[in-house]
């Protein structure tokens, strides 16, 4: 499945490259026009890769983020760890006509940048978590990342405002959030860190599964809850704070992917669950960016229009059927 | 027959909270001693402490001074991992929403046990198996715990505690939502466990009369007191009475059982 949508999506575009000649072409031999090559090589598949590891990462700290607010409705964009990993970002990019010339090549760099994000976003996720622990309601929490969400961005419009035409340019074609455009190098560093960010989920799993008894029960069966929780918050800043910081703001692959985990797994078991997610999120979002460059069309449409009109009901019907609510 | 062994036991415990500025004790003088193969009942009027105790016996809070041993160890210097394989716990408050089965609740008991991942090996499951055999709860395996009526459920809790496989359990107020045939199922459940297993089971309860018919021994809690004595030993010596602050409910020895005056 995963490979079908992988090839269906370096496949289709506004170019159509013959799902033979891709294979052809993988396997070490030459596609017949060397423009497919071209296309092939430094476009669709950098890009391919990008959406495989953010649709990955976005899902398993969906799913992390789930269980650990033990809220139906937690994910990366909803919790505004998106927007606090912008806010990183346009610190940067915004900020760098401030910081002294000699560092500002390091704050551009897709290094800077990433650490940026990372702890934009690990600030949000803290200060959620912090309000969290007084109130246990499930809308109030998203109420509060929704106001998190505000906050960072009347913050990035006060920057913005401050900053000059170049830096703002920049600022704004980073905004706008694409899984393409990425040199292998950056997908190199974007691969690194959301293996990193699974590796320290996998071993939040067994806890995690302790955790759907609830917080007593799992520490009456040894779980070291608050450390569980700085892991969960270590992996998630990295997971949603590098993607963020190479593919833009993303929305609704966090929230929905879990879900739809869930409903086709019948289970809570995070065992299966990390591995269905991570699958599912990588075919997801593989397939969005297909339904983004369909072929027939002369422009490739911006991923996260597509995501959320595809996320965005599956919220809403979630929604609708609350009753049956899973964590 | 094993030879009786004490699990818990403590000296002048005295429970309550503490902060920098002051001491604020909630109960004294607590020696109580939890024996191996007993079912032991904590009865006490509401606000009187009960829960502070059963946190202070599991370790989550601790006692402003006495002592506390579980298995010949004092409880502040077992780990967190250690002690999940000394007392396991049956809480009264429902689970969270979930779609773990049965079979899943109770597997999570023996995470002491499994790996980094939370693999089960077999003698995991054969524990898994033995604790729905016992709790006669095997054919209800596959459904979800939301399926379940409230006594099944708190017979699937107790089971996930016996998988957890604890010289002691502590069941918080496991009578509360149940019928009263499903109060006294539960209880002789719970007495014929105690025995069979070799297990020292605490619960607290306010079915008082239940309480002293169905427990092996029965730990009162009063404003003054705690005292430990087989449910005939406090009928006789009349520390029942004392246990409201109102003297219209009185103990009746006779019938063994709380009457009120003045109705």
């Amino acid at each position: 499945m995963l490979a079908v949508s992988f090839l269906l999506n370096i496949s289709l575009g506004s170019i159509s490259i013959p799902i033979k000649e891709i294979v052809n072409s993988l396997s070490g031999g030459q596609a017949t026009k060397n423009s497919w090559e071209i296309i092939l090589w430094s476009y669709r598949l950098p890009k391919a890769f990008v959406a495989i590891l953010a649709g990955i990462g976005l899902s398993v700290s969906g799913l992390l983020m789930q269980t650990l607010f033990r809220n139906p409705l937690a994910g990366p964009d909803v919790l505004g760890l998106s927007s606090g990993a912008s806010l990183g970002v346009a610190f940067v990019i915004l900020g760098a006509g401030v910081v002294p010339a000699s560092l500002s090549p390091f704050f551009l760099s897709s290094y800077g940048i990433v650490l940026a994000s990372c702890i934009g976003s690990s600030l949000v996720l803290l200060a959620v978590l912090a309000v969290s622990q007084r109130i246990r309601d499930t809308m109030a929490i998203l109420i509060v990342g929704l106001m998190f969400g505000s906050f960072t961005n009347a913050i990035i419009s006060v920057l913005t405002y401050f900053s000059s035409a170049e830096e703002l340019q920049k600022f704004t074609f980073w905004s706008l959030g694409s899984l393409g455009n990425q040199s292998w190098g950056n997908i190199l560093i974007l691969f690194i860190c959301v293996f990193s960010g699974l590796i320290l989920s996998a071993f939040c799993i067994k806890p995690l599964n302790a955790l759907l008894l609830g917080e007593k029960y799992a520490k009456s069966l040894g779980i070291n809850f608050s450390k569980i929780r700085l892991i969960i918050i270590i992996a998630t800043s990295l997971l949603a704070g590098s993607i963020t910081a190479f593919a833009g703001p993303i929305a609704f692959i966090g929230l929905a992917v879990p879900h739809i985990a869930k409903i086709i797994f019948q289970t809570s078991n995070h065992t299966t669950l990390f591995w269905g997610t991570l699958l599912l999120g990588a075919i997801i979002l593989l397939l969005c960016d297909t339904i983004a460059q369909m072929p027939g069309n002369y422009f490739t449409l911006p991923i996260n229009a597509i995501t959320s009109i595809v996320g965005a009901p599956i919220v809403v019907w979630l929604l609708v059927r609350k009753r049956k609510f899973m964590i | 027959m094993e030879s009786k062994k004490t699990i818990l036991y403590s000296q002048d415990l005295q429970i309550g909270y503490a902060s920098k500025k002051e001491r604020n004790a909630v109960a004294s003088d607590i020696s109580i001693t939890l024996d191996s193969g007993k079912l032991i009942a904590l009865i006490g009027a509401n606000g009187i402490g009960k829960s502070t105790l059963l946190r202070t016996l599991t370790g989550i809070q601790k006692p402003l001074s006495g002592e506390l041993f579980l298995n010949g160890k004092a409880i502040f210097k077992y780990s967190a991992p250690e002690i999940a394989k000394q007392l396991s716990i049956v809480l009264t408050e429902s689970l969270p929403p979930s779609n773990l089965t049965v079979f899943e609740v109770i597997s999570l008991g023996r995470q002491p046990y499994t790996n980094w991942i939370g693999k089960l090996t077999d003698e995991d499951i054969s524990k898994i198996n033995e604790a729905m055999e016992l709790t006669q709860i095997a054919s209800l395996s596959d459904k979800k715990h939301y399926e379940i009526s409230d006594g099944q459920l708190q017979k699937v809790l107790v089971a996930r505690a016996l998988a957890q496989d604890t010289p002691l359990i502590i069941l918080d107020e496991p009578t509360t939502h149940l019928d009263l045939l499903h109060k006294v199922s539960l209880l002789k459940l719970l007495k014929k466990l105690a025995s069979q297993t070799h297990k020292s089971i605490l619960y607290s309860t306010h079915d008082l009369d239940l309480a002293l018919q169905l427990s092996d021994e029965i730990i009162v809690m009063n404003a003054e007191k705690t005292v430990q004595d087989t449910p005939e030993n406090l009928i006789k010596s009349g520390v029942l009475n004392s246990l409201f602050e109102d003297e219209n409910i009185i103990f009746d020895q006779q019938k063994a059982k709380f009457i009120f005056k003045d109705l």
